[in-house]
């Protein structure tokens, strides 16, 4: 697989042990009560499994499977839009998990990660042969 | 496909037609879990099981043990979970809470053991 998506889902890997160590923390203090502060983690916990684990898992495998010809058109173009959604994508979900004021700013970046996936993928989804053209 | 695939989809496929009808009961974090764990990340563990990139050629699909344990744990643990929680809201006194503490230990030994035994799957090329 391309080096971009190799990155994409060794980083969804590693979120996902993060995203489940929180949650089976979690889910072990409404067993046995160990420290109601550990809450605080909920919205992280929601996070980084669904957009560091979930979304990310998906756009690095996307970029891996999809058809090719319009990277051999641009590749230089389309390695930035991969790369920066990778950034974007990453900086985005920490913020978020952060919170406070960082919400927004996480938000925000995980909408220019969205974007810039969409601008990398557009062109790649099309009938067979036809993108060659 | 590997049958440790097999088991993996048919039973993400099992968890979303289960989901969706514990969902006219509830929607609560069982609920969510049998969508989110259930559904969308064991149909993850199914295809990515038999799609990455082949480990090594005489053991394609790396350590079989950890593999099927990981499914086993996932399955045994969310099982767990979606059985003792709501019973636990509804009445506390009826199931023990150390239960959750195991159905949260195996859900959490089967993401290491999925993330430990595909990473050294995904290779660059």
């Amino acid at each position: 697989m391309p080096r971009v998506s190799a990155w994409f889902v060794r980083t969804a890997l590693c979120h996902l042990v993060v995203g489940f160590t929180v949650g089976a923390l979690l889910l072990a203090d409404k067993g046995v009560p160990i420290a109601p502060g550990l809450w605080t983690l909920r919205a992280a916990h929601v996070e980084v499994l669904l957009m560091g684990w979930i979304v990310q898992l998906v756009m690095g495998v996307a970029v891996w499977i999809l058809p090719r010809f319009a990277v051999r058109r641009a590749p230089q173009r389309s390695a930035v839009t991969a790369w920066l959604a990778f950034a974007l994508l990453n900086g985005g979900v920490l913020c978020v998990a952060l919170g406070g004021g960082w919400v927004m700013v996480g938000r925000l970046a995980e909408i220019a990660a969205a974007v810039s996936i969409v601008a990398h993928l557009w062109g790649r989804v099309s009938p067979a042969g036809l993108s060659a053209i | 496909m590997p049958p440790l695939s097999r088991w993996y989809i048919k039973g993400a496929l099992l968890y979303l037609v289960a989901a969706l009808l514990v969902g006219v009961a509830m929607t609560g974090p069982a609920y969510v879990h049998m969508l989110v764990v259930g559904w969308i990340t064991q149909m993850i563990f199914g295809v990515a099981y038999w799609m990455f990139p082949k480990y090594a050629p005489d053991a394609p699909r790396g350590n079989n043990a950890v593999a099927v344990a990981t499914f086993v744990l996932l399955n045994v643990g969310l099982l767990l979970r979606v059985v003792v929680e709501p019973v636990r809201a509804w009445r506390p006194d009826l199931l023990p809470g150390w239960l959750l503490i195991v159905a949260a230990a195996a859900q959490w030994l089967a993401g290491v053991g999925f993330a430990v035994t595909t990473w050294p799957r995904v290779k660059e090329k």
